[in-house]
């Protein structure tokens, strides 16, 4: 292994956090209840930790943070997916939270540079799992309504999955096994939910891969804006 | 406390109150079996909702900011804040609920606008400083009214404050810290914190309340223990703390009346503009609409997310049941 390669794979791992991360806080007062306020920043907050751990190990984290170009960022198309209900929250954090759960737990397994930020990492993102699976249980066998919305997020967000089990250079995985292994336990819960699993296809032309490759879909540039605006507005200063 | 029930006598109403006054009188706690008078229990009612109400509400000023917040760090500490404050909120919720009130009620009086919140809230923050004045001032108003809460008659009430002072300390110094390194920076970064302190110190001063000759539930509070030093003592405890702090700061306050006076041992200071608390209380502060409408709204387009956990709640314990029954 190279010394380049943990930069591309600390930062593919690093975005993802940090961006998902950035989403959740759209919720802070927004929340359906107050216990959802409470969960969703302890997650973002987790999430956000992970960030730090990761871009600081590719580099400086503010730097890497603020001063980067919507091209440069390496995260899945999936975790930058903006707004909508929350049930759209709660699918993005199903799809995602499996994910990352299965790779955390692979990676910690392992020898990796990423062993010991995944061994302490897999912990949180299991409680995020739990949250994100109890909540698809709730919606999908609440009521009519909350059922439709959530199969329509669930439905919405599959074509931005297959992405998930790119390769990422730097990490050694066996991503078939991976994908096969979030498969089922996506559609497990899915299916105990009283969903149907989405059919369509899991990636397309436009977005396999496409975010490791820093591109993105369009509303990412406007949250990097209001991200990045003060930190760009005072260069060099600290905060 | 003792209450007379204990002897199995049917209790007579007088010493069910000699039996409370008493309570009071050693400083002793009541609880929520206790018996207690409809004036005190109603007015717990209305200061712990306010209180958490201000909480929830509070989420939102420094909201605003944890998706521009400048450095991760920063963002990791807004984010943190927030979610104590939402903890907080759900604290006193639930100590409110030991005196009879309920959760959903409370919620609907705060989107009505029956229930207040602390004033301060329909200030609006404006750069990133007002973030670190926030933690500074409003914290810090909130630590001097709190603190003392802790020894407050009402056991849940006491309690939960006993949580809350430890995290909002917490906040406070992370507010002056915020300040601190903006001060060590450039020109505009100190002229951003001096801003923001010009625009918050008044406001900050009037989170305690009216002056006591125009506070009406005072005297009631204090009698019953529910509040233990006036308005106007926590006001000037505030003054008195956070004057040397400015100066270690370096930033002005923004009150040419404000000296040291020797013979008091106290900060002699202005007046606060009455009219203008009274405006903002009364509905018509710079933000009180949008705060109200974003609550209001939170509450509203999640209201399909609470039902769904109801009904799958109902689905669950009816699975449960016929499970048993099989």
């Amino acid at each position: 292994m190279t010394a380049t390669l943990p930069v591309t794979a600390a930062l593919a791992l690093g975005d993802d956090a940090l961006v998902l991360s950035h989403r959740l806080g759209e919720w802070a007062g927004h929340a359906p209840v107050l216990e959802e306020e409470v969960a969703l920043a302890n997650i973002a907050l987790d999430l956000l930790g992970q960030a730090r751990v990761l871009l600081s190990m590719a580099g400086d984290e503010d730097d890497l943070a603020y001063l980067r170009e919507e091209r440069a960022f390496r995260n899945l198309q999936l975790v930058e997916q903006p707004g909508g209900d929350f049930a759209y929250t709660i699918a993005r954090q199903l799809y995602f939270s499996t994910y990352q759960h299965l790779l955390y737990a692979e990676l910690a397994a392992g020898q990796g540079p990423f062993a010991p930020l995944a061994a302490k990492a897999v912990k949180e993102v299991a409680y995020h799992r739990d949250h994100a699976e109890q909540w698809t249980l709730r919606l999908g066998d609440g009521t009519d309504v909350s059922h439709a919305r959530m199969e329509k997020a669930c439905e919405a967000l599959w074509r931005y999955t297959g992405e998930l089990f790119q390769p990422v250079e730097g990490l050694d995985v066996d991503w078939e096994a991976l994908d096969a292994s979030w498969l089922e336990s996506v559609a497990g819960i899915l299916r105990r939910a009283t969903l149907t699993v989405p059919e369509g296809p899991r990636s397309g032309a436009w977005a396999a891969g496409a975010g490791r490759q820093g591109l993105h879909t369009e509303s990412f540039g406007r949250m990097l804006a209001e991200m990045q605006h003060l930190h760009r507005s005072h260069p060099g200063a600290s905060w | 406390m003792n209450t007379p029930a204990a002897t199995g006598a049917p209790p007579q109403p007088r010493s069910l109150e000699s039996a409370f006054e008493d309570t009071i009188a050693r400083d002793q706690r009541v609880e929520p079996r206790d018996w207690m008078p409809d004036g005190y229990r109603k007015t717990l009612i209305r200061q712990i909702a306010q209180h958490a109400h201000s909480e929830i509400i509070g989420m939102q000023p420094e909201g605003e900011w944890i998706t521009r917040a400048p450095s991760l760090r920063r963002k990791a500490i807004l984010f943190a804040k927030v979610q104590d404050e939402a903890g907080h909120g759900l604290y006193l919720y639930s100590a409110a609920e030991t005196l009879g009130a309920d959760r959903v009620d409370l919620t609907e009086w705060l989107i009505e606008g029956r229930q207040k919140y602390s004033s301060i809230f329909n200030y609006p923050t404006r750069t990133f400083a007002d973030v670190g004045v926030i933690g500074w001032f409003v914290d810090g108003a909130a630590i001097c009214n709190q603190v003392p809460l802790c020894r407050s008659s009402y056991g849940p009430y006491g309690r939960a404050m006993v949580r809350v002072c430890k995290e909002e300390s917490f906040h406070q110094r992370q507010g002056y810290e915020l300040l601190l390194t903006m001060m060590r920076g450039t020109e505009e970064q100190r002229a951003m914190v001096q801003d923001a302190v010009d625009r918050w110190w008044w406001p900050s001063l009037m989170m305690f309340g009216p002056p006591d000759d125009n506070s009406p539930n005072s005297a009631r509070s204090m009698a019953w223990r529910i509040k233990r030093h006036t308005n106007d003592e926590l006001r000037q405890r505030f003054v008195d703390m956070t004057v040397p702090q400015a100066e270690k700061l370096g930033v002005t306050l923004p009150d040419p009346e404000l000296r040291w006076n020797e013979e008091r041992g106290h900060h002699d200071f202005g007046t606060p503009d009455w009219d203008e608390l009274k405006r903002v209380i009364s509905g018509d502060g710079p933000c009180n609409a949008e705060r109200i409408a974003r609550r209001r709204a939170a509450h509203e387009e999640g209201a399909w997310v609470r039902e769904a956990a109801t009904a799958h709640a109902a689905k669950q314990a009816a699975r449960a049941s016929e499970g048993a029954a099989a």
